[in-house]
């Protein structure tokens, strides 16, 4: 097992500290900016990275990424970009968690097989399917058994006792949670993230799995609050609107180490919760 | 060998969600974020309590014969048949199935009633809807009109501007017409900012899906509110005949007329089943909507199907003329009739389908929907390919899915053009 995420985790909790988790939509603006993006993430603080992979309909992204993914896909961006950054990534850094985040279709065109491979190939250790809920991609699941990839479940507000239940039984390979904030797409800011947090400690204490939150978090004091309940949280959009507004490269760069540094900062003022139960 | 159990290695745990349920064949599913689960498990069940049960029928059914107008005539086109068919050598008899008779002009009404009475059962307090030629919306504003529902309809910005009857009509009814601008500014992006909307509100409101696509159970749930419409044709065509037709025949946008039109005769294995999408400026150009005639198995809206998508995964931009069919995916049902080859699937070109549009404007005094007009324009070969392996003249029933007048600034501009420059 290759266990990076695990023991990203497990550091975490040693150290009693919370896991900071970016996201970029690969490509947004071009591919060399994106690795150079993904190196200043983890420069300024990020402990995991998701690698967005561009889709050209993101029902489940909200309008600042749905504009970075016609960005990306307009620069040539897709799964075989994605999976090129992650390659030139896990070149640097032979223990950060890689994340590949992404939509179903683009892995079921390739073929899921290949594709998982194809992932595992380019340094991936976990696989995030917007639109493939925990239970629905027998196919998936098996091909990253067998590549030893964790495929990571969502939580959601609404998610049935049977979900998390069904987690609890399956899961143990799962990595982590991700227990998504809010009914909604990402980028909301009315994220409830009190509730959220509350949440996401029951689901970590049901599962035994860590647990990270995102949707809505796009700031300090709302990683800091999310943060109370889980694990770490995940910021996506409000890194992503940073590139959008930056008007140069280097302004890009600086924005996001700045964005990511603050963040990093705000949740070091929190200390990590209790080890989720063990197994 | 007795097999030792101990020794047996336990099967790899394999999640027990879905069993095949809301497949057909290999297509179909649910692929969506995991916060709309929970609502398509609360749609599931409320399609097999609620609009299985005797009083939501009997309700859906009264409001069919005294609001809709059902049944909807059979229609004995003999002027379209010979003008088709001179030498009497192909077409026996055709007849058309005239959903544009429907209240609101197409079959939409049907499943936009089902749908909307499904979601006041259900007590959600608000509908919202996507639409390309504006029919959807227009029967999911007049449903939500008659219940007493207030009523969002995202449509693309193409086709706000080509549809414009069609808004008019919306905003008349009460209902929010939003204009999408993102994508190609038509169904398939209206769907996308649909679904954004449904997973943000979806403890509320209702997300009434206007073809037989997207996730289980929609396909299903559409399918059997249009049924209706194959379930009156076999049995007019039986009383007019005395049999059964050769051939049925319907467009395929989504394939929701196509699919209320098949379900009927599934089982009647001499009764071949014709769909035709939107070939575009041509399936070999980058122009078309023709998904099962030259699109690749993939996922988009929610369920697994023919999509129109590059080696990369990404979602193409669909062409058609008529916005009704001008949509990348297709439900997955026909997917499965497509691989199992119960039914056929051809194409018309945009210029074939206004061609027809004329042709039977002026032979039967209909005026058809561009997205039946391209149903019209294969009649003739689907009767060459069907009389050639039946040795005779075939009778076809078509499903006249729907009226013209929302497409008349189309044909006139497209008839004045044509004339301008006969090439
Ligand atoms: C008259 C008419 N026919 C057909 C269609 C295509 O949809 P479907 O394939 O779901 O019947 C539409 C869609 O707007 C329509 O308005």
């Amino acid at each position: 097992m290759n266990g990076r995420i695990e023991r990203a985790f497990a550091r975490a909790r040693d150290a009693k500290r919370k896991l900071l988790v970016t996201y970029l939509c690969i490509g947004d603006p071009n591919e060399a900016e994106s690795l150079a993006l993904a190196k200043a993430c983890v420069d300024a603080g990020a402990d995991i990275l998701e690698l967005g992979s561009p889709f050209s309909d993101p029902t489940a992204d909200g309008p600042v990424i749905a504009r970075a993914s016609e960005r990306s896909i307009a620069a040539g961006g897709g799964l075989t970009m994605t999976l090129r950054v992650a390659t030139a990534l896990r070149a640097s850094y032979t223990e950060l968690p890689l994340v590949l985040f992404g939509y179903y279709n683009p892995l079921y065109v390739r073929g899921t097989g290949k594709a998982v491979l194809a992932a595992r190939e380019a340094g991936i250790d976990a696989l995030l399917v917007v639109d493939l809920p925990f239970g629905h991609g027998d196919e998936l699941m098996t091909a990253a058994r067998a590549n030893d990839l964790r495929v990571v479940p969502l939580v959601a507000p609404t998610s049935t006792d049977a979900h998390v239940a069904r987690l609890l039984q399956h899961g143990a390979d799962a990595g982590f949670v991700y227990y998504v904030s809010v009914a909604g797409v990402t980028g909301n800011a009315a994220a409830p993230l009190l509730e959220a947090a509350a949440r996401a400690t029951q689901v970590r204490a049901q599962t035994g799995l860590p647990v990270v939150i995102g949707f809505g978090i796009d700031g300090p004091e709302k990683a800091k609050l999310a943060a109370r309940g889980a694990d770490g949280v995940v910021v996506g959009t409000a890194i992503v609107r940073e590139i959008e507004n930056a008007t140069s490269p280097d302004a890009r760069i600086a924005n996001v180490k700045a964005l990511v540094s603050c963040l990093r900062t705000a949740l070091d003022g929190e200390s990590a919760p209790e080890a989720p139960h063990p197994r | 060998m007795p097999v030792d159990e101990k020794l047996v290695p336990a099967p790899m745990p394999v999640p027990e969600a879905d069993s095949r349920e809301g497949y057909y064949g290999a297509f179909g599913g649910r692929f969506v974020s995991e916060t709309l689960m929970f609502a398509l498990d609360e749609l599931t069940v409320a399609m097999k309590d609620v609009v299985a049960s005797a009083a939501f029928q009997a309700e859906w059914r009264e409001l069919l014969a005294s609001y809709v107008g059902r049944p909807t005539p059979l229609s004995s086109a003999d002027r379209l048949a010979r003008a088709l068919d001179a030498e009497h050598t192909k077409i026996a008899r055709l007849f058309l199935k005239r959903e544009d008779l429907c209240h609101t002009g197409a079959h939409k009404i049907n499943n936009a009633l089902g749908q909307v009475l499904l979601a006041k059962r259900m007590g959600k307090a608000r509908i919202i809807a996507e639409t390309g030629a504006g029919q959807h919306g227009v029967a999911t504003a007049t449903a939500a009109a008659l219940l007493g529902l207030p009523c969002d309809v995202f449509m693309g910005e193409s086709d706000v501007a080509r549809q414009a009857p069609n808004v008019a009509r919306m905003t008349m009814l009460g209902a929010r017409v939003i204009p999408v601008t993102s994508g190609s500014k038509t169904l398939k992006d209206a769907m996308n900012e649909a679904l954004r909307d449904w997973v943000t509100n979806v403890g509320t409101t209702y997300y009434c899906i206007g073809s037989a696509a997207g996730p289980h159970p929609y396909p299903e749930l559409v399918a059997s509110f249009q049924s209706v419409i194959g379930e009156e044709a076999r049995a007019q065509i039986l009383a007019a005949t005395g049999a059964l037709p050769d051939g049925v025949v319907a467009c395929v946008g989504g394939g929701s007329n196509a699919i209320g039109m098949f379900r009927a005769f599934m089982k009647d294995d001499s009764v071949a089943l014709f769909g035709v999408e939107a070939a575009g400026h041509g399936v070999h150009t980058d122009k078309h909507a023709a998904t099962l005639t030259a699109g690749r198995k993939g996922i988009l809206h929610g369920s697994l199907s023919y999509v129109l998508s590059n080696d990369e995964g990404q979602v193409q931009e669909a062409h058609s003329i008529s916005a009704g069919l001008d949509y990348p995916g297709v439900g997955p049902e026909h997917a499965h009739l497509k691989d199992s080859a119960r039914a056929r699937y051809l194409s018309a070109t945009d210029h074939e389908a206004i061609t027809a549009a004329t042709l039977v404007t002026r032979t039967e005094g209909i005026l058809p929907a561009l997205e039946t007009a391209h149903a019209f324009a294969r009649v003739r070969d689907i009767a060459a390919i069907l009389s050639a392996e039946r040795g005779r003249p075939v009778t076809l029933a078509f499903c006249l899915s729907g009226r013209g007048d929302k497409d008349l600034a189309t044909y006139l501009r497209e008839r004045e053009r044509a004339e301008k420059d006969p090439s």
